[in-house]
This record gives C-alpha cells, structure tokens and sequence, in this order.
C-alpha cells in the first residue's frame, strides 16, 4: 500500500471515524481513500470548502470527544495553522498530517522537508507546540498514526504527523497488528451535551485576565515537560563507534543510511542518528553522542532547519555541518557520501 | 407571584452588553427555546469572535468558543460527530458575512442540520464602531468615516436573501427585536429554527435586526428608532425560505 | 542482495503498474522491498517513472538513481537514464517505441517490441506486461509460475475478466 493508504488505513484502525480535507497533492490519496472506507465503517469522511473549514470542523468534532483526522500538504497547513493555535489553546486532541511538498507559495509538489521550522516553531501563533512525528517507513507510517492518535489524548494536544511526498507516494510491506494500543484518559472535557448530569462544559481558548491565561500555559508547559520526559524517540544506527554521526529524519534518513553503509565500506566510521520526534527532540541523545562522535552532520531536504537544534543540542562541543537539497530534489546517496569524505578529511 | 425569571439555558454570569444593546435580549430568546424545547441537555452551543464571544459563559449548554467566522465549520464538526446533539452557533454580522462567508454559505450549501443566530447591527461592535459587511450605504464607522461609499465599499449583503437561493437552507427568516411584537414574533423564528434543526430538515438561520447604541452614536431609544427607519427598508422583515412544510 | 529496478515511459503505459506487480510478487516471497513512483501533475501523457527496489536486507534510499536494471518504453526516458545504469546491468526496451539502442557496450541490452506485439495479439496498452514477461526470462528474478500466481491474485474481482489477457501477455514476452 501507499503511505498515503496506510495513514488512511491505520486512522481507521486507531478508532477515528470522522476526517475533515482538502484536496491538495501529494495527500490526496488519504482523502480518496477514506472517502471509501469511512462509510463502511460507520465514519464520514467530509471534503470541506477549504483547509480552514477543515481544520475548524476538526476542532468541532474533536471537542465533541471524537478520535479526528485532517490531512494536508504544505500550502494547506498555513491555511491551517489559526485552527491549530486555537485547537492547541482549547486543549484539544487531534492528529495532523502534513505531506510536505517543496515551498515557500505554491513551491512545487515534490518531496521536501521544509515545513520543519513550521511544524517544531510555529504551527500557530502564541505560546505553543504540537507533538511531530517523523516517520521513515511505510510501517512506522502506519505504526505512527495510530501512536498520534493515543499521544493527542493522553495528553490533550494536536499530534502531527510530517510525512513527505516519497512516502506518501511509496510502498513498502506493512503489517496492522504490530503495535499495542495505550491506555487513554475518558474525556470528561468534551462538549457533547450535559445530558442534565454534569456542569456544562466549555471549550475555549479564550481567556481576558492575564493571570488566568499565563497558568493555563503553565498548566500546559508542564504537560509539554511530561511529553519530553516520555515520548521522545529516536533510532541509532552505527553510532557507537561513529566518527561522524548523521541525523535527518525521515526520506532524508533513508538516503543517510545508505551513504552510512557506504561510507562504512570505504572505511569512513558514519553512524546515523534519525529522530522520530521532532518535537519534542532527542536532544540529550544527542549531546550525549558528543561524548564520542567527532563531528556531527544534518542532511534534510530544505536549506538547514534541524540542523540548528544539532547545534542546540549538542552545545558547541562539536562541529555541526549541513547538506541538504530543496525545491524538491532529493540528495543522492553519492552526494552524502562526498560531504562525509570531505569532512572525514578534516578529522 | 414570579414577575422575572431567568431562563434555566442563561447562567447567573451577569452580561457584559452595553446598556441598549439587544444581545441580551437575543440571549434571553434563544434560551427561553431551549427551555421549551427542553434540549439543554443535549445541545452544543458555538461562540463567535465578536461582542458575543463570552457567550459561552452565558449559556448553560455545553459551549465552544470557535476562531473568528468559522462558527459553522466547527459547528458542522459537533454535529457530525454527535447528530443527536442540537447545535446552535451565535454570530455577529463580521464573523458571519465577512471572515466567515464561505463557512456559512457552504454550510447552508450542505443543508447542514445546524441552527445559526445571525445578529445583524451593521457593525463592528468588539473592535469599535467599524464598518461591517452590513454597514448601510451612507453610515458612518471609524472606517468608513466620510459614510459608506458603495463605489469604494460596495453594497451591504443581504444574508437571508442570499442563503435563501441554496437547496440545502429549510429555514431563513429576518426579525427585528425592537418592539414587544417584533420580540415575540423573533421568538416564534428562533424556536421554529430549532424546531427545524430537531426534525432534521437541515440549515435554519434567522437574522435578527439589533441596535449597538454605543457605536451608532445613539441613545438606545434613538437607535431603536434608526433600526426602524434605516435598517428595516434595506433589510425587509420576513420569512425568506420555509421547506419545513414540504412534503407533509 | 539487493536489486535496484527503474521502470519510465509515458504515463498511460501502465509503467506504475508494472513495477506494483515486481513489488507484489517480490513481497510474496518476503523480500524487503520499495516501489516509489515520480508523480506529476498530468495524469496521462506526461513522463512517468517508478523505482523497485528488491533486497534481502533493510532498504535505505527508495530512490533509485543507478538502477541494476532499466526498462524503458519511450524514447526521453531512453535518453535520460540510460548512463546511469549500472556497468554489468541491463536495459529492456520497447524496440517498437525506441528504434536505436543504447551505445553503451558495459550493460547487457534486451529488445523486445512489446508495444507492436500487444497490438497484433489483441492486447492493446498490455506492453507493459509483455516486458515483465521479458524481465523474467532474461533476470531470473522470479519463477514464471510463481510471478503469475502472485499477479493473478493482486487483480481485483471485479477485473477478473483482465486474468487471461495478463495471462497472455506474459506468456508472449517470457517466449519472444
């Protein structure tokens, strides 16, 4: 199956029964797909008049207490960037894809990776973040979608899932099962209809008294310091005895690998760090892997994003470089292994 | 003997209008629906961005306060998500007929089976006073200082009207809430709206003709006075579409 | 072992489908594997090209840019990745679409007229099918009964009907 397929397929699986989109390429097979599936499934999956109506209907739906599903590809996420903030801000769970696509404006529909400021800075205005997924396979693509899920819950925040236009678009083996399901809090939040047995609720993210607002962020960091204790993951790959450790995530972690084991057999020690959560990052990972690794080198598709939180993370105690392709190039296996020559040079 | 009582739908949060202002009113009418319709408990309530915002503090339904204009969107999200939910959203004319235009026409376009309370003060109240969508031809706003110019502004929009052209709308009337007669006859409009929503015929919205004294520049009873004079010739009272009776 | 597939020609030629059927089949034998295919705003006409890529072992780049073996049903595909193959590997043509052959003296290359071929039997747009058949005999990547079977079973019921004409298709291309 498809990338796009699979995150179709695993939201089903995952319980959620309502999608809300846009057409917009390269996802539109997760809305095709869905428009299928969710009437057999008892779900509706609805094409709304725009991303903004989308992500709106998002917020309606999950507030209702509701497992929702919203899909885009880069353009449509600025759309939907004001639903987001007010989504984040009403403590309410959703799960986001973004199939990125080359930008900035209309940009172009190949594969990128440079929505990764937006995704980990500013999915939305004020105080905020979501919780970012990157996967690599197809898989993890649908293992992933389903963790989004229980992660939007447990915590109460938008889970986004940054996908890009190979994986959407490519196949790989895929197995539904392989994954064990978390416990998740009952939502006693939701606006659903008080049925004469509770207070009413309010969902809301409005709040007029300074002093009101700032604890409700506080209330709301301190869950973002619980994610960060809990859920950051990443997947090592020869990094114990690396000289130069690599870190990219997704498409761009799969080129890595293959420049690792090149590399690996030209006699250059090249490990692989791919974080899985953007956000939150594996940033003590990383400044602990300074310990041993000479040098550290980003690869992305866009013009040096995460590169930046490498260089955060590991604090200046080691060099970090960059290589990257944008505007929807992909780097060539070659082009990795040459920056890993030259800078193993430089060792 | 009782003389006032608050509707069980209205919380004790007093309201935050300012004197001659008729949300209150409005508040109070929808609130009186849900008591007769007996439905509190299962309705959801959607707040816009505008004077009303805290209306989530004021009815006592389950509430959700939406982003500016995309009321319908989020309303057309708890609906579909719960359909035995009754859902009202609550929207001045800047959220509804400006920001929010493609959210409430394709909603309507849907027959989504929401019911929408449009109050129409040809006004931005909240921000002070600037020109809305349906500010008149002439009228003054901090924005349109010198009175609305239609060769630089346009024209205002008769929501009603336009709503009224697509299949999915069962219901679109236009009230006034400027007199006792005009106040009971918004009444009949909102439940019958309601009442639409509950059998399923799909989209009911009523638009209720209201005064902002404070950004009028006007004492209340003067802007009661200028609703009638200026605002009913443009925007004519009346049922626009009524399907509910067919196919009974 | 790994084998890196390129797969171009015009969109409508049935390139995206063709590498689907290598994918499938190498899948039925529990063979890691990607299938990533260009996409394009056309949905017919324009150029379209898929990489498969076949591998006892986990796959990293499912881009492939130096394919083993390149099929190639148009003249611009032709042109644009036939340097890149591999020495030692292999480039299938449809020699019905693609008239001169590759100078290149380091790749093994195989013609087969497939387009002209699935018009004279009957099997119009199934040249794809007609260079799987080829890709089989002249790689070995696959027993012919075993690549059969696992094509048969990916054709949906409702296209049923199609069973025989894949059936014919890849017979002709495994014997000519």
């Amino acid at each position: 199956m498809k990338g796009n397929e699979v995150i179709a397929e695993a939201a089903i699986k995952a319980g959620c029964r309502h999608y809300f989109g846009y057409p917009i390429t390269p996802q539109t097979e997760i809305s095709e797909t869905l428009a299928k599936r969710m009437p057999k499934v008892g779900g509706l999956c609805m094409q709304a008049e725009s991303e903004i109506a989308a992500i709106n209907m998002v917020l309606g739906a999950a507030s209702s207490g509701k497992r929702v599903l919203t899909s885009s590809s880069s353009p449509g996420l600025s759309l939907k960037s004001e639903g987001i903030s007010y989504i984040v801000g009403s403590d309410v769970p959703c799960v986001i894809v973004n199939v990125q696509r080359a930008g900035p404006g209309l940009g172009g529909i190949q594969p990128g990776q440079a929505d990764y400021y937006q995704a980990t800075r500013a999915m939305g205005h004020g105080d905020m973040h979501i919780v970012v997924l990157a996967p690599a396979s197809i898989q993890e693509v649908a293992d992933m979608t389903m963790e989004a899920f229980d992660i939007a819950d447990i915590y109460r925040t938008p889970v986004m899932i940054l996908a890009d236009g190979a994986l959407g678009q490519m196949m790989e083996p895929v197995d539904f099962e392989a994954r064990e399901a978390r416990e998740i809090p009952e939502k006693t939040w939701a606006a659903c209809g008080h049925q004469n047995k509770r207070a009413h609720n309010i969902v809301n993210s409005l709040y007029i008294e300074p002093e009101a607002l700032e604890k409700i962020i506080l209330e709301r960091y301190e869950r973002y310091n619980e994610i960060a204790e809990k859920e950051v993951k990443y997947e090592e790959y020869l990094t114990e005895d690396a000289d130069i450790v690599i870190v990219a995530f997704g498409i761009a972690a799969r080129i890595a690998r293959t420049a690792v084991n090149k590399a690996r057999a030209e006699g250059i020690k090249a490990g692989l760090l791919r974080p899985i959560t953007l956000w939150p990052f594996p940033e003590k990972k990383l400044l602990s892997l300074s310990d041993t690794a000479k040098s550290f080198l980003a690869v992305e598709l866009n013009m040096g994003q995460m590169v930046n939180d490498v260089k955060l993370a590991v604090e200046n105690k080691k060099p970090v470089e960059f290589y990257g392709r944008t505007g929807g190039m992909l780097p060539s296996v070659d082009e990795v292994y040459e920056k890993l020559k030259e800078m193993s040079a430089k060792l | 003997m009782i003389v006032f009582d608050k509707p069980h739908a209205l919380t004790d949060v007093p309201f935050h209008y300012c004197p001659g202002c008729t949300h209150g009113i409005v508040h109070r009418l929808v609130a009186e629906v849900i008591d007769e319709l007996e439905c509190e408990g299962r309705t959801v309530g959607i707040a816009p961005v505008g004077c009303s915002v805290f209306a989530y503090n004021y009815f006592n339904c389950d509430m959700i306060e939406a982003p500016h204009g995309r009321a319908p969107a989020v309303a057309t999200g708890v609906k579909r998500a719960n359909p035995e939910n009754v859902v009202f959203t609550y929207q001045g004319d800047g959220d509804l007929a400006a920001i929010g235009t493609a959210e409430t026409v394709h909603a309507a376009a849907r027959g989504e089976n929401i019911t929408i309370i449009f109050i129409n003060n040809a006004i931005y109240g909240m921000t002070g006073g600037q020109m809305a969508p349906t500010t008149l031809p002439g009228q003054v706003s901090t924005t349109s200082p010198y009175g609305r110019d239609p060769k630089i502004q346009g024209t205002p929009i008769r929501i009603c009207e336009m709503l009224s052209t697509l299949d999915g709308t069962a219901y679109a009337e236009r009230v006034s809430v400027d007199s006792v007669k005009n106040i009971k006859a918004a009444k009949k409009a909102i439940k019958k709206a309601f009442e639409t929503q509950v059998a399923g015929k799909g989209f009911s919205i009523v638009e209720v003709l209201s005064t902002c004294p404070t950004n009028w520049g006007k004492t209340p009873e003067q802007a009661l006075e200028w609703l009638r004079s200026d605002m009913m010739p443009y925007y004519p009272l009346g049922v626009y579409k009524d399907t509910t009776k067919e196919g009974e | 072992m790994m084998t890196s597939i390129l797969l171009a020609g015009f969109g409508g030629q049935g390139i995206l489908f063709a590498g689907k059927q290598i994918a499938h089949a190498a899948m039925e034998q529990d063979k890691f594997v990607t299938w990533l295919p260009s996409y394009g705003p056309e949905m017919r006409g324009g150029t379209a090209n898929c990489s498969v890529i076949v591998a006892d072992e986990e796959i990293g780049s499912p881009l492939v840019a130096k394919p083993d073996i390149f099929i190639a049903m148009n003249i611009p595909s032709h042109d644009k990745f036939k340097n890149a193959v591999v020495p030692g590997g292999m480039i299938i043509t449809d020699s019905s679409l693609i008239s001169e052959p590759s100078e290149r003296t380091d790749i093994k290359k195989i013609e087969i007229p497939a387009t002209r071929l699935a018009d004279e039997n009957g099997l119009k747009g199934m040249a794809n099918v007609i260079i799987l058949g080829k890709l089989i005999k002249e790689t070995g990547l696959f027993d012919y009964d075993f690549f059969l079977d696992a094509m048969i079973s990916s054709i949906p019921a409702s296209k049923a009907k199609l069973i025989d004409f894949n059936k014919k298709a890849l017979e002709i291309g495994y014997n000519n």
